[in-house]
């Protein structure tokens, strides 16, 4: 800060409303957003309201103990993301503060007030390699360099958007910090020094050159997902659900085996020892691509129930900044935030301590167009800059929300905006978790529009049956036509009973409760349950749906269903989910080779 | 030198208007001393350059703008804790009183520390994952949703149904089965006389009162003070578990009350409200509190929560269970069928559930059967149910024999597992060789959910 601006740079407290905070004397120096440090307890704060004769701001800790009168300064900048090396497996509250460091320096385990940790060590030392020469021409986004971040992650250093010029100087390989200068820029004959680290406002959308169509699946290695309601690289989910219908296991089950390359995981608002539980079992659990902890592909941002409201708002948009970050270098990143119902509750109650007008149920009339702005950073983009051999990079941000609705209700403000905002629907239903039918996903009220953007890549990886030629298209169709007409027979078969239906109808209901039992739920605790490789899944559905075929045809010749198939190897194949590996296909083959050979003996 | 003020300029509700006349501190604790004699506690809950609005923690009645001196004391909301509270009953403000008469006690208790009841949230990477037990002699609960050192588990209750009873036997019975020193910290947040003597008596009954450290708040007391008083009994529990290295068991109740007070304030503040009147910061409120448990990394102690709620006109959706449901660790749901057919504790045992379990039991910490038994039990049990509906369709004799056996097993379940008295402990392994007694009924290829090594080992033995 310069000394001659210091005058400007100061006001006071004027009056004090639990977080919020009227301040007087920098009405006029001061810019929306940016960040004020306030009292002597060094509380930060975000200037969310300009007046003529005072602003207002509100405080990312509590206002305990503060006097009015006491001294206010402006920082002169909006709450922005340090970018660098060191981001990787570290945990972070809302406003970037390293919690790490903070628990290494109190060991009291508390979050005191007004401690201030830079996010990003100043003193660690990564190694550095440049890939850049002298009187290169840079263009914002290029790739400098690049370091090692974890044994298996890469971290391209791009220059910053909006920054391009000649290289004047960069630094050879060796160790660096991330505030040392590494390279220089002349930019209109004004020569710029930067470090490895750059820093981004969380408001602010980071540019890239163009927004593509998802065409790849996200594969989460949950097969009712995978087949069913398949979320696209660069598409966008909500995970409404009661209490109790498995909203975390399902988070975290994505943040272990999607493939993903780098997953951003917001704790936003939810129990603390949510956060202490994906620590331990993210240090323990080995990524099986890569031989090391999953903890390294994973950054944590955790503002918990019992933390400051206004810094569970801004925890959202902090972690989408840093997948765009990564998406950047061009790699595909996923945000799983849970829960955006909790981020919308702090909307609401900075929205009533400043006295707006409320829109529904207390929400503040602005919730949509919040919503909107977090959900519309997916996607797929042709990144800015290419790398030393100048070829450019794709990348994707992937945003899976869940959505804690008040008593189950769907039709409550955050659910039924956010289903306007999202390509994807896991709709978690509490009767399905009380059956205990895990991942309790609802079949009938969850949808996916990205079906037929994935379905050519689905097609180039088929498994190749001849005797059940259906692709995977064909095999959702048909499952969906067996659950649907399920439903429907449920209401029949309360008034007849089940074993007075045509033969047809009886074969649906035993497809039905295949598919279910057999497919549809899926142990995330069980060694083997918990991931399906995509060969696993198709060969695993399409063994169902051979019955289904050649059930049918069975039938058409008066075939009796109670003949079909003995106790034995239905029990096979309800036991496939978890006692074949994903890489013991040959085993399902043997089974579909058994089956069919059952199946087509009985036809005279 | 503390500073007084001799006049109120308005007095809206539990809220009090002070013309701004010097610099006081954000949340700071005043007295307000009337002319009768009384002080009454309050807090500063807003100020601006003309005006410092307090909230007074007692009853308003009785103050007017000129019979009252309000003397700020520099100082927030402390609570005295020291050892000497083990055995006592303490009010809403920290003094001990006379649970017979209410009437708070001359004595006071020597101060070891005074701390600020609002504490500190927790560094959620300094907490530790909760995965150790503990034995509250209930077959149910150890048995099928056992609580875990660091815990929140709240029960979810109706009128009607023996919760306090339940309540009573938790505290008296609960210990975690290594040596380590165990203590209760019971706190009643409106609850009505009869009961609070009910409580005390119990205690002294099963010999733990020792062990147990009391906060009332009565029925009739201001509904201001419901919202300090759980904030004291945690503050205790927090001295004690972090600071001197014990494993507390904090049990609230009834958070319904708690709750009702807390939209009582919210309208005299003329907040806007969300669901059915609920402010809607219930929340992150809620979460003040049932935060306060957990482990931290490098300390010995910990704090379990079994929060006791009744569910208005017995509806688990109402704001009151739905918010504790999203954040607590699980939940335990009675049952008003299963209290009709004289089945204690009436537990809906489907409707329950404890998520820290899977980690915490097994061999070396209960017994290797556990988790098969436990999931066993639940499937069976909703199997029952199932067959138990059937009959009222087909008659019993059109059962098949794994269908009659289902019925047998449910009965027994319900009247020799989940039913004991108010007073027997059972051990895990007692609980334990009650299930497999329970699920002998069954035949073995019913089983689907225990491994064959324990049908080996514990089921072939029974029959």
């Amino acid at each position: 800060m310069e000394e001659s601006n210091k005058g400007f740079n100061t006001g006071y407290i004027s009056a004090i409303i639990g977080s919020l905070i009227k301040i007087k004397g920098l009405e006029n120096h001061v810019r929306l957003h940016d960040l004020v440090k306030i009292s002597n307890y060094q509380i930060l704060g975000e200037v969310i309201q300009i007046y003529s004769d005072h602003i207002i701001a509100q405080c990312y800790e509590n206002t305990i103990r503060v006097k009015l009168n006491e001294e206010v300064i402006n920082l002169n900048e909006p709450l922005s993301m340090e970018l660098a090396p060191g981001l990787i497996s570290n945990v972070f509250d809302g406003i970037q503060r390293p919690l790490k460091e903070v628990f290494k320096n109190f060991g009291s385990g508390g979050l005191e007030r007004g401690i201030k940790f830079p996010p990003l060590s100043r003193t660690r030392k990564w190694h550095f390699i440049p890939l850049r020469k002298i009187k290169d021409k840079i263009n914002s986004g290029d790739i400098i360099g690049t370091v090692q971040e974890t044994q298996n992650f890469e971290h391209n250093i791009m220059v910053p958007p909006y920054h391009s010029g000649t290289l004047s100087f960069i630094s050879d390989e060796g160790d660096y910090t991330i505030i040392d200068e590494i390279y220089k820029l002349k930019i209109n004959s004004q020569e710029k020094s930067f470090s490895m680290m750059q820093k981004w406002p969380i408001t602010v959308n980071r540019p890239y050159a163009r927004k593509e169509n998802p065409s790849e699946p996200l594969i989460t290695g949950m097969r009712v997902i995978d087949l069913l309601f398949p979320i696209a690289k660069g598409g966008t989910t909500a995970i409404p659900g009661g209490f109790g219908t498995g909203k975390t296991v399902i988070q975290q089950s994505l943040a272990k085996w999607s493939n993903a390359d780098v997953v951003v995981f917001i704790g936003c608002g939810e129990p603390g020892n949510e956060i202490a539980n994906i620590l331990k079992q993210f240090s323990e659990i080995i990524n099986p691509q890569t031989g090391r902890p999953l903890l390294e592909r994973i950054v944590l941002i955790a503002n918990t129930s019992n933390m400051p409201v206004s810094a569970r708002e801004a925890s959202l948009f902090s972690g989408v900044t840093i997948a765009e970050y990564f998406r950047d270098m061009g790699y595909d990143v996923a945000v799983l935030a849970d829960s955006t119902s909790r981020w919308a509750e702090s909307l609401r109650e900075i929205s009533g301590l400043l006295e707006e007008m409320p829109a529904e149920e207390g929400y503040p009339a602005y919730l949509p167009s919040k919503l909107s702005n977090f959900y519309e950073r997916a996607g797929v983009v042709k990144t800015l800059g290419t790398d030393h051999q100048g070829i450019g990079r794709k990348g994707s941000l992937t945003i899976i929300g869940t959505i804690s609705p008040p008593a189950a209700d769907f039709s409550e403000p955050v659910t039924a905006t956010t289903k306007r905002l999202v390509q994807s629907f896991w709709a978690l239903d509490q009767k399905l978790a009380y059956l205990k039918h895990y991942p309790a996903i609802n079949w009938m009220n969850s949808y996916s529009n990205y079906a037929p953007l994935i379905a050519e890549w689905w097609y180039e990886r088929d498994i190749d049956w001849p005797e059940i030629d259906i692709d995977w298209i064909e095999c959702r169709k048909q499952v969906n036509e067996i659950l649907s007409e399920e439903k429907e027979l449920t209401y029949i078969i309360q008034l007849i009973g089940e074993k007075n239906l045509p033969d047809d109808q009886q074969l649906v209901l035993f497809l039905a409760r295949l598919i279910k039992n057999g497919f549809l739920i899926q142990s995330a605790f069980d060694d083997i349950d918990n991931y399906t490789k995509i060969k696993k899944l198709l060969g695993l559905i399409k063994i169902i749906l051979l019955i289904y075929n050649e059930g049918k045809l069975l039938i058409e010749q008066g075939i009796l269903i109670e003949n079909f198939l003995d106790s034995e190897i239905i029990n096979e194949i309800l036991r496939i989910r978890h006692s074949v590996k994903n890489d013991d296909f040959y085993l399902i083959e043997e089974l579909k080779n058994k089956l069919l050979k059952r199946l087509r003996s009985l036809t005279i | 030198m503390s500073v007084i003020y001799k006049k109120i300029q308005q007095i809206i509700g539990p809220l009090i208007f002070l013309k701004n006349e010097h610099n006081a501190q954000y949340g700071e604790i005043v007295k307000i001393k009337t002319n009768d004699g009384k002080t009454r506690t309050g807090q500063v809950v807003k100020m601006d350059e003309q005006v410092i609005v307090v909230e007074v923690f007692e009853e308003t009645t009785g103050i007017s703008s000129e019979n009252a001196e309000i003397i700020f004391t520099e100082d927030t909301f402390q609570v005295k804790i020291s050892k000497d509270m083990f055995g006592q009953t303490f009010n809403s403000l920290g003094k001990p009183i006379d649970i017979k008469t209410k009437i708070a006690l001359d004595s006071d208790i020597l101060t070891e520390v005074q701390r600020d009841i609002n504490g500190v949230p927790i560094n959620p990477f300094a907490r530790e994952y909760p995965v150790d037990i503990i034995q509250t002699g209930i077959s149910v609960i150890d048995g099928l949703f056992t609580l875990i050192r660091g815990q929140k588990l709240p029960i979810f209750s109706v009128q009607g149904l023996p919760h306090n009873k339940l309540a009573a036997q938790i505290a008296s019975q609960a210990k975690v089965i290594s040596e380590e020193s165990f203590v209760i910290i019971f706190c009643g947040i409106g609850i009505i006389h009869d009961d609070a003597i009910y409580f005390l008596k119990r205690f002294q009954e099963t010999g733990s009162l020792q062990n147990i450290i009391s906060f009332i708040n009565f029925a009739d007391d201001p509904i201001i003070e419901r919202l300090i008083i759980p904030r004291i009994a945690l503050t205790t529990a927090e001295y004690f578990a972090f600071e001197k290295d014990m494993h507390v068991l904090v049990i609230l109740i009834d958070m319904t009350n708690y709750a009702e007070a807390l939209r009582e304030l919210s309208t005299a503040k003329e907040e806007i409200p969300s669901r059915k009147g609920y402010p809607g910061y219930i929340y992150s409120d809620f979460a003040s509190l049932y935060e306060r448990t957990g482990k931290i990394k490098g300390k010995k102690g910990s704090i379990t929560q079994i929060p006791i709620l009744t569910m208005p006109n017995d509806d688990i959706s109402h704001p009151i269970p739905d918010t504790t449901g999203y954040i607590t660790e699980g939940q335990l749901v009675l049952s008003r069928d299963l209290h009709k057919k004289g089945v204690y504790p009436p537990f809906e045992v489907l409707a329950s559930i404890s998520r820290l379990m899977k980690d915490a039991i097994g061999a070396e910490k209960t017994r290797e059967d556990h988790a098969d038994i436990s999931s066993q039990l639940l499937s069976s049990y909703s199997n029952y149910l199932e067959v138990k509906d059937l009959i009222s369709i087909v008659g019993e004799d059109g059962l098949n024999y794994e269908q009659k056996n289902l019925l047998k097993f449910g009965i027994d379940f319900e009247q020799r597992f989940l039913n004991q008295k108010e007073d027997e402990n059972r051990t895990f392994e007692n609980t334990l060789n009650i299930a497999w007694d329970v699920i002998s009924n069954l035949n073995p290829n019913q089983l689907m959910r225990i491994h064959q090594k324990y049908i080996d080992k514990y089921f072939q033995a029974r029959v």
